[in-house]
């Protein structure tokens, strides 16, 4: 007699935004697996159309209140190249700053509040609080420290509103900037405790034959530049990404899903960044990784976390070598004039490549919009995940199954919100 | 030395989410004495950060609608635990209310005193203005609120 289940999580805890999973598992072979995005979509493509491109920032930053500087200097890129402009120099390290406060507070969230209790068998945060305060109050000061980066250059800590195309409103002091510093010294080492601390967890045995895509800069680890290269031999400009990628509807999601045109689905994100860019790590954060266990060609996506940590390291200790070098700009913003022209920019957002486009018009408007989330590309690849993963585990009881498959799908630290754009887990045995 | 602080939480441009900023602009008007008035609308983890231990805080929050709309709940949350589904702590803007204050109970980092004013909403749709069961809760609440200050703050 052959056995039906179907596990069903109808609200997925610890992923931003709503979702659900549905796992159908039919005489011990799993026979369905849905990531099913229910989040309304957002129309944040339309709502840009129209509007003047001076207006992007402000707007895209509004997509996510965990990442909005991705959004943002992923518009303002493409919009700058679409008005013929480079922002070079201190501006362009000034972006750079602000990304790592962006990396920091939310791996740090991620890292801390969302998956470690995965690790540690227990709810939630709230569980570890109780037996290991000092731990916590280490992610706490780690998440502080990636706000102070981002309230002071982007003048707020959540949806940042000093940015604009060609730099920003008004700059920071060096004072400022002095003080911040002392806050980052701490964090380094709060950092690296953390790799040290996810390094110790028990892992999944658990390997996938992923095509890796992200952003690879001939010197930097990356965040706003780079060519988008895979671990198959791709290597392309960033405006070649429509010649490659594509996005196409499925019917249990409000989020786009992705492929590689004529290859499939590929996987973005922290684990795709470091095999593709190890060798850009500053030496502290490759250290740390090496220390960490970290293989290089690293394929287990449960070792995301240790990544995350790496990337915190990595990112800290950049925030700290800018400020020790930085020279203030004379002006807060290069000029930067509309003419009629499409921009094509990706940048690194926390969870993984993150590509606008855009088509102004000669008087600036926007006529054309198209922004491609992480979590969008990663949906895909989440599912072939967990149709692996769940295949040697059917004998599993389901509650230990619903268990480790959102574990898995936090993996991704899947922003549902940003890709519609997430998760109930529903497991059907039949 | 003890603050008195009262923190308005909500999206002031989604229906009846606007109260808790709402009854903050309210309170400007006549602050208090002695009340420091805060907004809080997205990042619920910095709330750890906003108090200290020997405070009194009032947090004023729109809670999720329940048939009664506008009737309002205090709850002693230095006593009480507040969060009931301890895995929704994280919502789509990060960590939720209920989230931040059970985390500061377990990290022993919650004020001296923390009362939660929910008010039952009835909309909360983006644009919407405050539900008229809500408007007329608000002087009502106010009033609450403005009297647990006093008693607060008098010398005792």
């Amino acid at each position: 007699m052959t056995e039906r289940r179907r596990i069903k999580v109808d609200y997925l805890a610890r992923v931003e935004g709503e979702g659900a999973l549905d796992v159908t598992i039919d005489g011990g072979q799993v026979t369905d697996v849905r990531l099913k995005i229910f989040e309304p979509p957002r129309f944040f493509e339309a709502l840009l159309r129209g509007r003047h491109f001076t207006e992007a920032p402000d707007i895209t930053a509004r997509i996510c209140g965990i990442c909005p500087v991705a959004y943002q200097m992923s518009a303002i890129h493409a919009l700058e190249s679409a008005c013929g402009v480079t922002v070079e120099g201190p501006l362009r390290t000034l972006r750079r700053l602000l990304y790592c406060g962006e990396w920091i507070e939310s791996h740090a969230l991620h890292v801390y509040m969302l998956h470690a209790p995965d690790f540690l068998g227990v709810h939630n945060v709230v569980e570890i609080a109780r037996s290991q305060p000092a731990i916590v109050e280490r992610g706490l000061r780690l998440k502080k420290a990636g706000n102070a980066i981002v309230a002071l250059l982007g003048g707020r800590e959540v949806h940042p509103i000093n940015v604009k195309v060609g730099g920003f409103y008004r700059l920071p002091s060096k004072a400022q900037l002095r003080t911040l510093r002392e806050q980052l010294a701490v964090a380094r080492e709060d950092a690296l405790a953390t790799v040290a601390w996810v390094a110790g967890f028990d892992f999944p045995d658990f390997h996938r034959d992923y095509e890796l895509v992200a952003l690879r800069h001939p010197a930097e680890y990356p965040f706003n530049e780079g060519r988008i290269v895979s671990s198959r031999g791709l290597d392309i400009g960033q405006s070649e990404y429509h010649d490659h990628f594509e996005e196409h509807q499925v019917e249990h999601s409000t989020a786009l899903h992705c492929r590689l045109r004529g290859r499939g689905h590929y996987h973005v994100g922290p684990l795709a960044r470091f095999v593709l860019n190890h060798d850009r790590l500053r030496p502290l954060a490759r250290e740390a990784a090496a220390s960490a266990g970290l293989v290089t060609d690293c394929r287990n996506p449960f070792m995301s976390i240790v990544v995350r940590a790496v990337e915190m390291v990595q990112a800290i200790d950049e925030a700290i070598a800018i400020i020790d070098v930085v020279e203030l700009p004379a002006a807060p913003a290069v000029a930067v004039e509309p003419r009629a022209g499409t921009g094509l920019a990706a940048t690194e957002a926390p969870r993984g490549l993150l590509h606008h486009t855009y088509r102004i018009s000669a008087d600036g408007l926007i006529e054309h919009a198209q922004i491609v989330p992480p979590t969008s590309q990663n949906q895909a690849t989440i599912e072939d995940d967990l149709r692996a993963f769940i295949a040697p585990r059917t004998g599993l009881p389901d509650d230990d199954l619903q268990w480790q498959c959102e574990q898995a799908v936090r993996n991704y630290d899947p922003c549902i919100s940003c890709s519609t754009h997430f998760l109930d887990l529903r497991v059907t045995r039949r | 030395m003890s603050t008195t602080r009262i923190i308005g939480i909500g999206n002031a441009d989604r229906g009846d989410d606007a109260v808790g900023p709402t009854v903050i602009r309210m309170l400007a008007q006549a602050p208090p004495e002695g009340v420091v008035l805060h907004t809080a609308r997205t990042d619920m983890l910095a709330l750890i950060d906003t108090w200290r231990a020997e405070d009194q805080v009032f947090l004023v929050d729109a809670v999720a609608p329940a048939g009664s709309p506008g009737r309002v709940v205090r709850i002693d949350a230095s006593r009480t635990p507040v969060a009931t589904e301890l895995d929704s702590f994280v919502s789509s803007h990060g960590f939720s209310v209920a989230g931040a204050i059970e985390l500061a109970r377990a990290l022993g980092r919650l004020p001296a005193r923390l009362l939660v004013y929910g008010i039952e909403g009835a909309g909360f749709e983006p644009g919407a203005p405050l539900s008229p069961a809500v408007s007329r809760a608000l002087p009502q609440l106010v009033s609450y609120l403005q009297a647990d200050c006093i008693a607060c703050t008098r010398p005792h």
